[in-house]
């Protein structure tokens, strides 16, 4: 399943590019592009795991970068 | 920079950050002339200005100080704000030692400016971004935010989703249309810039089609939708610019691959070049300084920054003369692009046919009849034309069977019409008779016995010969495909000046031919191909670069192809190849000036013949410079093509 999150405050492309690398690695994830320009997160993940691999992805980005916030 | 105004956020740190200057400034210049560091003496003279320092650079760098803090809990070892904190801090320690030393008190203002030229950065990178977003945005104004529909005799005003097809809605002067329809009452003019950078707009009356998106300039117009919100063209085109920065081009994945590496590097030879020349020669505060000023230069974001918001300005202008782009890798293909392949009918010819001939003229109304029975059901433009001629409403109970790339079959009960070209004539054994003239022709059959023959001729577009001279001008080569005949095709080559062309093709063998065509370039340039998206969605998608035309009202087009001329119009090509030209420039230009000013600082830095103000103001100023030249794409280029030879202008 493919989906698009608007992102928030996603204030540095260093970030968004962090971000994109660290989603990426997550188990399940099979292609996960951060627009910096666009503040968009767009996520092709498993569907039968979808929830739980958003959830994991929120976390891995406010890791890198607290003040950005992922609008699900 | 009208149009754009700052965020509640930005403007606060606008004036945390001329605060900040004012103070620095007020407190350098006193530092100058008084010398804070001789207001007290003792061993704790360093204090005061120490003090004084310090508060200006808290003012400046509490949220710095805080993401540091915080991103650093979290093991972000190579944070930029950990690592500007680090070098800043690591200044004013240098400074208090000097201080404490009983050395000459200075340093000081170096750790309180860096950090206030950071910010400056920061705040201008913001600012930048956001404006090029904004202009971007502005495409987005398109969305319509509801429709008047009229229901059980009374208009209701709700969300454009909430609509069914078949309903019938009203559109008032200064509205947008909410979905695509036909018009049923009511004339207009519609304002379709938006949607095609064209500035001329566009007539309707009733029985015309409208596209969602058109603003309504003059009266009131009755619209019946034909299409959900979510089918309507104004979604697809939002769908495509909004998606258009998932697709990332090979130099910005090059660029975020460099970055990764290039922090961790810069900071492990600090952290040498602080420890290992300073055991060898003892000198530990000179060394630990140089390692410093390395820190201020390892944010990559000069570039991480400049490259993508080329590509975004690049999309951007070129969405604002009509041409979408699903992606900046399609612009950066899109300048390679040596091989421009052409759909001839509707691509580089009107595809308005229309039938210049029956043969036998006695028999005209009959073959008329029975070909426009068997061409009823089809979109393509020389059927289309057929219907047009016969002009009444074709017969129907007839099974329509489409034979590839050789004609329609009718059939009911045991009358069989066939309506097709040459072969489908051979294929069946019945002998016909070509008859004069230039263009297609369609031989109607019935029953296995000849009837006749319908001539339909296209016109070449009036800007075809102009558009591909201009590419050829470009170092490109063209290829003109075509389902005619070697005759036909070779005059429509001759009269527009394509440099190849290829007749006689099935559907299916224009795919081939394009992997020929694929196979045989270099693999460094890339291919496009350039239809109307009407039954070439799979060429579309197996060139290197597929371009629809007329992307308006096609949405299997807009699907199938990567990149967008919103209006019928070639001249899109040459445009889109100057701005992919000139963003890719911008690209390289950005790349290797921040490389080179990062590499110098670097330098000179490790030898000691600069200090941390030229860091900073190089890292600063480097990013600054690299996304005043971003923005430089974002120009406006139909107005170049206005200053084209005399020449060409008259043709037009």
């Amino acid at each position: 399943m493919k989906k698009v999150f608007k992102m928030q405050d996603l204030d540095c492309a260093n970030c968004a590019a962090k971000m994109e690398r660290a989603i990426n690695k997550i188990d399940g994830v099979h292609a996960a592009s951060v627009s910096f320009m666009m503040q968009r997160l767009s996520v092709d993940a498993d569907d039968e795991r979808f929830d739980e691999i958003v959830k994991e992805i929120v976390k891995v980005c406010s890791r890198v970068e607290p003040d950005c916030r992922i609008l699900v | 920079m009208k149009g754009y105004t700052l965020s509640r956020r930005e403007k606060k740190n606008l004036a945390r950050i001329l605060v900040s200057l004012a103070l620095f400034a007020a407190l350098f210049i006193a530092d100058k002339i008084v010398v804070l560091g001789n207001v007290f003496q003792g061993p704790f003279a360093w204090l005061f200005p120490f003090a004084l320092y310090l508060a200006v650079y808290l003012l400046i760098g509490y949220d710095v100080l805080w993401r540091a803090a915080r991103n650093i809990v979290r093991g972000q070892v190579f944070d930029e704000n950990f690592l500007m904190c680090l070098a800043t801090l690591g200044a004013f320690a240098l400074a208090i030692y000097r201080g404490v030393t009983g050395q000459e008190i200075e340093g000081f203002d170096e750790a309180c400016a860096v950090l206030l030229f950071y910010q400056v950065g920061e705040f201008f990178q913001s600012y930048a971004t956001g404006k090029s977003r904004r202009s971007i945005s502005a495409l987005m104004d398109i969305r319509p935010d509801y429709a008047n529909v009229k229901r059980g005799g009374v208009v209701e005003t709700v969300d454009p989703s909430q609509v069914q097809v078949g309903e019938v809605i009203v559109v008032n002067p200064g509205e947008k249309v909410p979905l695509d329809g036909t018009v049923i009452a009511g004339a207009a003019s519609l304002d379709t810039k938006a949607l095609t950078g064209e500035s001329l707009p566009r007539e309707v009356a009733a029985g015309g089609e409208v596209v969602s998106g058109c603003v309504n300039l003059t009266s009131q117009i009755e619209v019946r939708v034909e299409k959900t919100f979510y089918d309507s063209t104004v979604s697809k085109i939002l769908d495509l610019v909004e998606n258009a920065a998932e697709q990332k081009s090979k130099t910005e994945n090059f660029i975020t691959r460099f970055a990764k590496y290039y922090t961790p590097a810069v900071v492990i030879v600090a952290v040498l070049l602080a420890v290992v020349p300073s055991l060898v020669t003892g000198a530990w505060s000179v060394w630990v300084y140089r390692a410093l000023s390395f820190l201020v230069v390892s944010c990559p974001c000069a570039l991480v920054i400049s490259i993508p918001l080329s590509f975004f300005a690049g999309i951007g202008a070129a969405s604002r003369c009509g041409i979408l782009i699903k992606g900046s890798n399609y612009l950066e293909k899109f300048n390679k692009a040596r091989t421009f392949v052409f759909d001839k009918t509707g691509t580089l010819t009107k595809g308005n046919f229309a039938v210049t001939g029956v043969y036998p003229p006695e028999n005209r109304a009959e073959i008329l009849r029975l070909a426009a029975i068997a061409e009823s059901d089809s979109s393509h433009p020389i059927a289309k034309s057929i219907v047009a001629c016969y002009g009444k409403t074709p017969e129907t109970g007839y099974t329509l069977t489409n034979i590839a790339g050789e004609g329609v079959q009718a059939r009911r009960g045991d009358d069989e019409i066939l309506c097709g070209n040459e072969k489908l004539m051979q294929s069946r054994g019945i002998a016909c008779v070509r008859p004069e003239g230039a263009g297609t022709v369609v031989y109607v059959a019935r029953g296995n016995r000849f009837v006749g023959s319908v001539l339909v001729s296209d016109e070449p577009k009036e800007e075809s010969k102009e558009v591909l001279s201009a590419l050829h001008g470009m170092g490109c080569r063209t290829v003109m495909l075509t389902g005619d005949n070697e005759q036909i095709a070779a005059r429509v080559a001759a009269e527009l000046g394509v440099s190849d062309y290829k007749a006689s093709l099935l559907p299916q063998d224009k795919v081939a031919e394009v992997e020929k065509l694929l196979s045989e370039k270099p693999a460094k340039e890339s291919l496009c191909f350039v239809g109307d998206g009407i039954n070439d969605a799979p060429v579309l998608m197996r060139a290197d670069i597929g371009i629809a035309m007329g992307g308006i009202g096609s949405d299997a087009a807009i699907e199938a192809s990567d990149i967008v001329l919103m209006q019928d119009d070639l001249r899109g090509l040459p445009l889109a190849k100057r701005i992919a030209k000139k963003t890719m420039a911008v690209v390289f230009e950005n790349i290797v000036f921040s490389l080179a000013v990062k590499a110098i600082i670097l330098i000179l830095s490790a030898v000691g013949l600069t200090n941390m103000w030229v860091a900073v103001f190089g890292d600063v100023g480097v990013a600054v410079l690299a996304i005043l030249n971003a923005m430089r794409v974002n120009g406006d280029y139909r107005k170049k093509t206005a200053t084209l030879p005399p020449q060409a202008a008259a043709e037009e």
